[in-house]
């Protein structure tokens, strides 16, 4: 079903990975993924993963939640094992087979390379789980706000974002509702051949092109109703503040990257 | 007589196996025979729009039987196929569905899949067009270019050309002008004669259903709490108000009426209403 894609949904809740900061748990997702690319060895993966899955811990989501977020990414994870697995050349040859190798390189590569992709997408998941769409871009406005004195529009991106982060959910249940409708007239989606397959969503996007225009004019128009004119003098309801537990979280961080710096050094 | 449509002891899960699993529809049955107007009422979220995608095979239920003819239409995957061409299905706001770049196109979109023959597809086409009283210029033009009732109706005979002996509509009234609810109720109830076909229809206008229907079903909390005719429902005012439902104005006049101590009758449409007042004003005449 359409209706379980997660990628992207708000899990509202009250653990204080919900109430820190947006740009805190925004700077911290970007010291975290430096950390994971910075990561050479299994010590350092093993300490960003305990890091990982103590955050998950604390913030309440059900796992079963992040590993249904990943489904869709099966297929670039298969992708980039087999790829690493086969082409990198390495001294312990493990299996030889006509014109296939497998070294003990290759595997480690491998298996450090779908783990990396994991914990880099669960990491990114967690954010948009424990940020409500609207903090999260009132976060993202605040951290850009010096590229405003470039004259980038950061106001507009952020409102752009925040729109389509709002409508994602609303488009896959138009989408679901359009395909009822059109299969109880009788259309197919699962059979026939490529062009057929993509003769047969003519029905789908066409309305549900139709409707997101009309979407977008009606939230226009709302959006004048009520005065807006941009970011230009806008004021805040709810202003951002650090807490204690942002500077902790802060710390946190910082204690996470030093880790993982100090044992690329030592190259452990 | 035969009934064409049985539901029997139908069950059914949303996102079953999640955390967010929860019953929708809780051991319902009922039967439908050709011919009959139906009318299901219920609060939102009670299980209206669920039991109808049960009833064409767009939704599996997770155990109980839809049998069309006395058919399992999930015994067999072209049995589930047919089950979406004879039994049509009118979503809510229909009008948004619409995708072709003539009125015309768009309502051959179902006969063109059940693969009739061109000659049969422009015949249903233009019998359709004329049961939603669409003129034959009307088949040219955009279906874009429309009014709101327009479409509605384009929509509605898009699900009528592929002839449907049973045809389910969700609120086919919903949002429309009282001239343009009039016009819709009465091109289904000529779909109805002139096809002897079975109507279901979702409506939360009381006096609507109270007007068209023969029968009642109305739904509450995921069950089906009551089966019966309009009358017979409508004299269980107390437990339709208990689930948030109303009952048709004329009804609830005539309800005050006897409260006040006078003699007049239930009754559930106007023309009943008017019956009974002239035969209480006849009546007192002689007294």
């Amino acid at each position: 079903m359409l209706k379980d894609i997660t990628l992207g949904q708000y899990f509202p809740g009250n653990s204080v990975i919900h109430r820190l900061d947006p740009r805190t748990k925004l700077i911290v997702l970007v010291v975290y993924i430096v950390a994971l690319f910075l990561a050479a060895n299994w010590v350092s993966y093993a300490l960003i993963a305990a890091f990982l899955l103590t955050v998950i811990k604390i913030s309440t989501i059900p796992p079963k939640s992040i590993v249904r977020g990943m489904k869709p990414l099966v297929m670039i994870l298969v992708f980039t094992a087999v790829l690493n697995l086969f082409f990198t050349g390495g001294e312990t040859v493990l299996v030889h087979f006509w014109i296939v190798t497998i070294t003990a390189e290759g595997l480690e590569r491998a298996i450090f390379m779908v783990l990396r992709i994991l914990m880099l997408i669960s990491g990114t998941f967690l954010l948009t789980y424990t940020t409500s769409p609207i903090s999260l871009t009132d976060g993202l406005e605040s951290l850009m706000g010096p590229l405003k004195k470039l004259r980038v529009p950061v106001h507009e991106l952020s409102m752009m974002m925040c729109i389509a982060l709002r409508f994602i959910p609303t488009l896959i249940e138009e989408t679901d509702k359009i395909m009822s409708a059109q299969k109880a007239r009788g259309a197919d989606f699962e059979t026939g051949n490529l062009v057929e397959k993509a003769k047969a969503l003519i029905p789908i996007l066409v309305p549900l092109f139709i409707s997101a225009f009309r979407r977008a004019d009606e939230l226009a128009t709302a959006m004048e109703c009520r005065c807006y004119q941009g970011g230009e003098g806008r004021t805040k309801m709810k202003l951002l503040r650090y807490h204690l537990w942002d500077y902790e979280a802060f710390a946190v961080g910082g204690i996470l990257i030093a880790a993982v710096c100090v044992l690329r050094a030592f190259g452990l | 007589m035969e009934p064409i449509l049985q539901v029997q002891n139908l069950n059914y899960f949303y996102s079953m196996g999640t955390p967010f699993q929860h019953q929708a529809l809780e051991n319902v049955s009922f039967s439908v025979s050709r011919g009959e107007f139906i009318g299901i009422i219920g609060h939102t979220g009670s299980g209206k729009s669920t039991l109808m995608q049960q009833l064409n095979g767009l939704l599996k239920p997770t155990s109980g039987t839809v049998l069309l003819d006395g058919q399992d239409i999930w015994s067999d995957k072209s049995l589930t196929r047919q089950a979406r061409f004879r039994i049509g299905l009118v979503f809510q706001y229909p009008e948004y569905q619409l995708f072709e770049e003539t009125v015309y196109k768009d309502i051959s979109f179902g006969p063109r899949n059940i693969g009739l023959s061109p000659e049969e597809i422009d015949r249903r086409v233009r019998e359709a067009a004329a049961v939603v009283g669409l003129s034959e210029a009307q088949l040219q033009v955009s279906p874009f270019d429309l009014s709101g009732g327009q479409k509605r109706r384009v929509a509605i005979a898009g699900v009528i050309a592929m002839e449907p002996e049973v045809l389910i509509l969700d609120e086919p009234t919903a949002g429309l002008d009282p001239a343009g609810r009039e016009g819709i109720l009465k091109n289904i109830e000529d779909y109805r004669k002139t096809h002897n076909a079975a109507i279901l229809m979702v409506s939360h206008s009381m006096d609507d259903v109270a007007r068209l229907t023969d029968r009642l079903l109305v739904m509450n909390g995921s069950r089906l709490a009551m089966d019966d005719t309009p009358a017979a429902v409508f004299a269980r005012a107390e437990e339709l108000t208990a689930m948030g439902l109303n009952i048709p104005q004329v009804t609830r006049v005539f309800l005050e009426l006897q409260r006040m101590g006078l003699p007049v009758p239930s009754v559930y449409t106007l023309d009943q209403a008017v019956d009974a007042l002239k035969k209480c004003r006849g009546g007192g005449r002689h007294a």
